[in-house]
């Protein structure tokens, strides 16, 4: 296991295409609800502990090893907001894409071949996660990561937010990325035994109402 | 450019020149530039002139997303399954140099939703001189100016002007009420790009984007051959 | 498990009579779940759900179990909003319903509003099993706390499955306890009502409804199989109510 693997994995230039998503960021700020950096923080606060969780323990249980497929109806499940779907599986075709050339390996092939029009995802992202070297915590600490670094990045850009602020954030809700990853590698494990339904399926509202709501506008700054 | 290795599986890389059945892909053409330098009316142009001889199709990189796409759709230069728009979240530049893959996303679902197709013309949103397509993206690209955003950008150089494949100076119609000098801007783009060619073009009437259009036809045709 | 709380298991069990009507062949009340059958219409038997006593309180756990039956068409429905309270011994109460519908049943499973009081401890869980040619209509509304009352914490699962396969399982955890965030910009952002509308219908798999809007608070959302979940939040209980009997309205509309 490389620990410099996990680095190259969550680095946000990772050219895997999320910087064009905005994690219903854009859409926060758009109805008022993010105006600033505690604002921010806590959109980042309740998008990690509700998506970010599933996400998290998705990925977690893919890089266990649990049947992709059966991760992906979960994730399905658990996303009823289609433009949400949309953009998972926009994402994770495009991680696969980038993984594919950066550690080529037969799964990520099978993966690719398995889903034409692309995994939600985390559950690409475990998998990549296997290829790459790294285990379930990994991959977990990596889902958690993305659900509040893309929303935060996004927020420099659409409220011309102090970067140092925004960072800040990130800085301070790191005990709370450690506890989620905590908990979805526990729910994994769990998930490899059970089944995908011992995962955790938590939701936020406004994200997905938000979500549909930006997807139906004809002028925006982030794909999601 | 890396064009012809053989690939195991399913094609990975965006710059590999055939499809996952072997086919040879469509040529990808790129179109960067300054903001309001014309690059969405070039667009329009290249696609009335091709539209007949070339299946071609259309990438749009907005600033805010559709407009652009919106534009060559009401302008009614292609069919609207043929024109598709990708978010850039506010960075273009990312979108078609650092991070392509929502570009590749796009060209290739166009390739698999109305192929075959002969070319995809990607457009760039609005950005700045250092600009340019990465190559895993595009085969070739093109540049556009205009001569109302000042007659010293070729002589400030950068990877735009000095290394795009075609370099287009658009709205020389305005010269004269700019003050452009367009033989000074032909001499400075010869001292940047070298035998790299340089076109001067107006789309306000004829013979409007007929050079660059022989452009692309040559590109297309040594594609193929 | 704290056993000073009490333990009730409601069992309704509905079924097509052969002429056009709806028979109850179970309709088992149980302590505080008691059950009524109300004047139906058309074929479809109409059941109410009569707190006897206010409750879940903690450490009581609750079940209602409902299974329409072939040619079965059951609309439920309760008496007033069901509010739970914090218990005198404290800890977790549970409130569990299980709804199976068959082929050809329908089933309108619209109870009041679940309000949270203060102090409370609620687990919730709803789950529906649903055989392919199956239709549902279930509404559920989280309301947090009285009216100026601070809420009490609520962890609420809806699960959908259709032939086997979960369509939908979705968790909200909100008020006190809850992780951070719930009442921020993702989550609920201060709003103190919030809903959801599932319907099932076969006619769905071949006619999918569109994904919209129909407010700045409330979407229609076709999941990954043959059912629409519409997810609102309100300020409050009365606004979300007029948000869902629209999209209701609707949506029967469509799958009619």
């Amino acid at each position: 296991m490389s620990r410099a693997a996990l680095l190259v994995l969550a680095d946000g230039r990772f050219p895997a295409g999320g910087h064009a998503h905005s994690g219903g960021a854009e859409a926060a700020v758009r109805a008022g609800r993010i105006t600033g950096a505690a604002s921010l923080e806590d959109f980042c606060r309740g998008r990690l502990t509700t998506s970010g969780l599933v996400a998290a323990s998705l990925a977690a249980a893919a890089a266990l090893g649990v049947d992709p497929g059966e991760l992906d109806a979960a994730a399905d499940a658990r996303t009823p907001a289609p433009a949400l779907r949309a953009a998972a599986r926009k994402l994770g075709r495009q991680l696969l894409r980038a993984a594919r050339a950066t550690w080529p390996c037969g799964e990520l092939d099978a993966l690719a071949a398995r889903f034409p029009t692309g995994a939600h995802q985390p559950v690409a992202l475990g998998v990549v996660a296997r290829a790459a070297g790294l285990d379930a915590r990994d991959a977990a600490h990596c889902a958690a990561y993305e659900s509040v670094s893309g929303p935060a990045s996004a927020t420099v850009r659409l409220l011309s937010l102090d970067p140092f602020d925004a960072t800040g954030v990130l800085a301070r809700l790191a005990p709370d990325l450690d506890h989620v990853a905590g908990q979805a590698v526990r729910a994994a494990r769990t998930a490899a035994h059970e089944g995908a339904d011992a995962l955790p399926a938590c939701s936020a509202p406004l994200l997905e109402i938000g979500a549909e709501l930006h997807a139906a506008r004809p002028v925006r700054l982030f794909a999601s | 450019m890396h064009l012809d290795h053989a690939h195991p599986g399913p094609a990975a890389v965006g710059a590999d020149a055939r499809c996952p059945d072997g086919t040879r892909r469509a040529l990808r053409i790129g179109l960067g530039g300054p903001v309001g330098s014309g690059k969405t009316a070039t667009v329009a142009a290249l696609c009335r002139a091709l539209r007949t001889e070339l299946s071609l199709a259309v990438v749009t990189n907005d600033i805010y997303t559709r407009e652009d796409a919106e534009f060559l759709l009401r302008q009614a230069v292609l069919p609207p399954e043929r024109i598709t728009a990708v978010e850039t979240g506010a960075c273009p530049h990312t979108a078609i140099r650092d991070d392509i893959s929502a570009n590749l996303e796009a060209v290739e679902e166009l390739e698999d939703t109305v192929g075959p197709l002969d070319l995809i013309l990607v457009e760039s949103g609005g950005d700045n001189l250092t600009a340019t397509f990465s190559k895993g993206l595009v085969d070739a690209q093109i540049f556009v100016i205009d001569v109302a955003g000042g007659d010293d950008i070729p002589r400030k150089g950068g990877p735009g002007v000095t290394t795009a494949d075609l370099l287009v100076v658009n709205k020389t119609d305005l010269a004269p009420y700019v003050g452009a000098d367009l033989a000074r801007m032909a001499f400075d783009a010869r001292a940047q790009r070298g035998e790299l060619p340089v076109v001067f073009q107006s789309l306000r009437g004829e013979p409007g984007a007929a050079e660059v259009a022989d452009w692309v036809r040559r590109r297309a045709a040594a594609w193929t051959a | 498990m704290n056993t000073t709380g009490v333990r009730a298991t409601a069992r309704i069990r509905a079924r097509g009579d052969g002429r056009g009507g709806t028979s109850l062949p179970v309709l088992a009340s149980d302590g505080p779940l008691a059950l009524r059958r109300t004047r139906g219409s058309g074929g479809e038997a109409h059941v109410l759900l009569v707190g006897a006593m206010s409750g879940p309180l903690g450490g009581d756990h609750f079940t209602v179990r409902a299974d329409a039956e072939p040619g079965a068409r059951l609309r439920v429905g309760s008496a007033a909003a069901t509010l739970a309270l914090p218990g005198q011994h404290g800890g977790e109460a549970r409130h569990d319903v299980r709804l199976t519908v068959a082929d050809g049943a329908e089933l309108h499973w619209l109870p009041e509003q679940l309000i949270c009081a203060r102090g409370c401890e609620l687990r919730m869980s709803t789950e529906a099993d649903l055989a392919p040619g199956a239709r549902l209509v279930l509404r559920e509304e989280q309301v947090l706390g009285r009216v100026g009352e601070q809420p009490g914490g609520l962890a609420g699962r809806l699960t959908l499955r259709i032939a086997g396969r979960t369509v939908l399982d979705q968790e909200l955890a909100c008020g006190a306890g809850a992780p951070g965030g719930w009442d921020g910009p993702a989550v609920l952002a201060g709003h103190r009502a919030a809903g959801q509308l599932l319907v099932a219908h076969p006619r769905f798999a071949e006619h999918p409804v569109a994904a919209r809007a129909l407010s700045e608070t409330t979407v229609v959302l076709p999941l990954a199989g043959p059912a629409v979940l519409v997810t609102a939040v309100a300020p409050d209980a009365l606004l979300l109510r007029r948000e869902l009997d629209a999209a209701l309205e609707l949506l029967t509309t469509v799958s009619a």
